[in-house]
């Protein structure tokens, strides 16, 4: 325990890229499945809306649609949100609520939205935002706004500004990719022509941990995002795997192999102080931290097959989580820890799971056969994992209720390992 | 003759000059050309000069036993069969003779289930070998149990003769 690896250095080598993705392959979205109860929302064209680059209009109707929990009422002509509302007009159109905005460029360069929510139901203003970024900011303007609406309307924080990160492999290029919730804005963080898995994002959303197999073996990293600066977590003798954050972002858990079999471990971010968690004779690994940071969700095959299980921080006697089926495994928390979300084996399948950890009821939200690596939305409402569509690897993405559903595929080659980034300031 | 000797001496020297732009090379390079005129004009001509040849290191030999260096394993199974034993016995023979050589055991899966389970069963394989060549007398030292889980296919397909190919563990030097 006490060969602590604290290599911190600034890679300057070609491989790592960061920034300005060049031609990349664009993510393709695809709604499969809507929610039940629709919100009937009217998001109208921003006044001036060509002054940005894309239309503010149209990303924050995308966004609320992908959502699966609004129905989107036609506003054919832009509305300035200074403008008098005619309340019982769009409430007669069928809306609940109208998003009206204009945007003006300024002398700067830079653009000014302003927006207004109002509800047509009690006839007034429920939100308002006014902003003003450089034009490359637009994207995160309009999924700021539709986060205000989604959150004034269905109580809900909204998570279409948080990203994404997940890996694609296309012939023996591997990349670690850094995309918006909506697939959009595609950032390569990381090229190798080694395997990259288990990307996990920081709790500030400023780092991503994972493993990577370019030194012939697994190798836990930290990667800032915006630094490249990348530190060796963990690099014991055996294979170092599946890294997860604590909550407050100070330190990791992780799997090793040092003792001589698969274990659970928790490490400083910046490789100090490991210490063995689990203390089991078969595998352990997997490890998620709790909502609370008080106890550890793993893997172990302490009863045979992979079963998921509870311990605390600090170790000692571990209480088994998963009891459908003999083969389940990659658990995850929702952010209220509420919800565990996993995948088991069923019938030869491999398919997602919820389980509420209340009541003890099990939810299968895929239909698919060969599901991996699940990971909540920072709102808890969605879970997007790996599948596959085809031949090739995708990714999904399901409401926690299963009723609305999302493809993410690219043009060419496989994508998968999804970790789906935290809230950001 | 030893004219010429010298003039081609001194077109090399020359030669040399022009191509290298480092004098400290070309300084070096004529005492080693002349070096071998010493050797190879023995004032005794009954004076034997012995020669020995390189030994053969015999992880070079593509005919050798130590050129096999996969160990496959059943389904779900984490034990070295019976049949793949004396790949072992020869490695770790091989390694107990050769203290100065390390090796890397990589254990793979085949590809169902997750990544990071695999992985965790891909070293199970791996501590197997592992385990197997301590017990041969292999140190500690000398080894490395790790794991690639599912995500170095050898063979590629999803299929039972894939999937036998893929359980398996590699011994690298």
């Amino acid at each position: 325990m006490m060969t602590m690896k604290k290599m911190s250095y600034v890679v300057l080598c070609a491989s790592l890229m960061l920034g300005a993705a060049g031609a990349q392959a664009q993510l393709r979205v695809e709604i499969t499945g809507i929610g039940s109860n629709q919100i009937p929302v009217a998001v109208a064209s921003f006044v001036n809306e060509s002054a940005a680059p894309q239309s503010l209009s149209g990303i924050i109707k995308a966004d609320l649609a992908r959502s699966g929990v609004f129905k989107l009422i036609d506003a054919d002509a832009p509305v300035s949100e200074t403008a008098p509302v005619s309340y019982e007009q769009w409430k007669s159109r069928g809306a609940d609520a109208l998003a009206a905005g204009t945007v003006q460029s300024m002398a700067d360069g830079r653009l000014d939205v302003r927006y207004k929510l109002f509800d047509t139901i009690k006839g007034a203003q429920i939100s308002s935002m006014n902003n003003a970024a450089a034009p490359q900011f637009n994207r995160l303007l309009a999924h700021k706004i539709a986060d205000d609406i989604y959150e004034k309307l269905t109580g809900v924080k909204g998570a279409f500004a948080t990203r994404i990160a997940y890996v694609t492999q296309s012939g023996r290029e591997y990349r670690l990719e850094v995309a918006d919730a909506d697939g959009e804005g595609i950032q390569v963080a990381l090229r190798s022509n080694e395997p990259i898995i288990s990307p996990a994002w920081s709790p500030d959303g400023t780092k991503v941990a994972y493993v990577s197999f370019e030194k012939k073996k697994p190798i836990v990293y930290v990667q800032n995002l915006v630094t490249r600066q990348r530190t060796i977590v963990s690099n014991e003798k055996g294979s170092n795997s599946a890294p997860s954050w604590s909550p407050d972002g100070s330190r990791l858990a992780v799997a090793l192999s040092r003792d001589g079999h698969t274990q659970v471990y928790t490490v400083n971010a910046d490789g100090s102080g490991l210490r063995r968690v689990s203390n089991s004779s078969g595998i352990d690994t997997e490890p998620q931290f709790s909502a609370d940071g008080q106890s550890i969700y793993f893997t172990s095959d302490r009863s045979g097959g992979p079963q998921i299980y509870r311990m605390s921080v600090s170790g000692g006697e571990a209480k088994r989580v998963t009891f459908g089926g003999s083969y389940n495994i990659s658990p995850r928390i929702s952010s209220d820890g509420k919800t565990l979300a996993y995948i088991s084996r069923r019938d030869g399948n491999f398919q997602l799971y919820a389980l509420d950890l209340a009541s003890g009821q099990e939810l299968r939200l895929s239909d698919t056969a060969n599901d991996e690596s699940p990971s909540f939305s920072p709102n808890g409402k969605y879970i997007m994992y790996a599948t596959e569509s085809g031949r090739r690897k995708s990714l999904a993405v399901v409401s926690v209720d299963g009723r609305v559903k999302q493809r993410l595929t690219t043009q060419a080659g496989n994508i998968k390992e999804p970790t789906w980034g935290p809230f950001m300031k | 003759m030893s004219n010429f000797k010298s003039l081609a001496f001194i077109a090399a020297t020359a030669a040399l000059l022009s191509a290298c732009s480092t004098p400290v090379k070309v300084a070096e390079t004529p005492v080693v050309e002349r070096a071998p005129e010493k050797v190879v004009a023995p004032v005794d001509t009954r004076q034997v000069q012995p020669v020995t040849t390189a030994s053969v290191d015999p992880l070079d030999d593509p005919k050798g036993v130590l050129a096999n260096r996969s160990i496959y394993f059943d389904f779900d199974k984490y034990v070295v069969r019976e049949a793949d034993t004396p790949v072992v016995q020869n490695h770790a023979a091989y390694l107990v003779k050769t203290p100065s050589r390390k090796i890397l055991i990589q254990g793979n899966t085949d590809e169902r289930g997750g990544a990071e389970y695999n992985l965790a069963l891909g070293q199970k394989r791996a501590e197997a070998v592992r385990k197997s060549m301590a017990a041969l007398g292999v140190p500690e030292g000398q080894m490395e149990a790790v794991s690639l889980g599912k995500e170095k296919p050898k063979a590629q397909g999803s299929n039972e003769a894939a999937w036998a190919e893929n359980r398996r563990a590699d011994i690298v030097y």
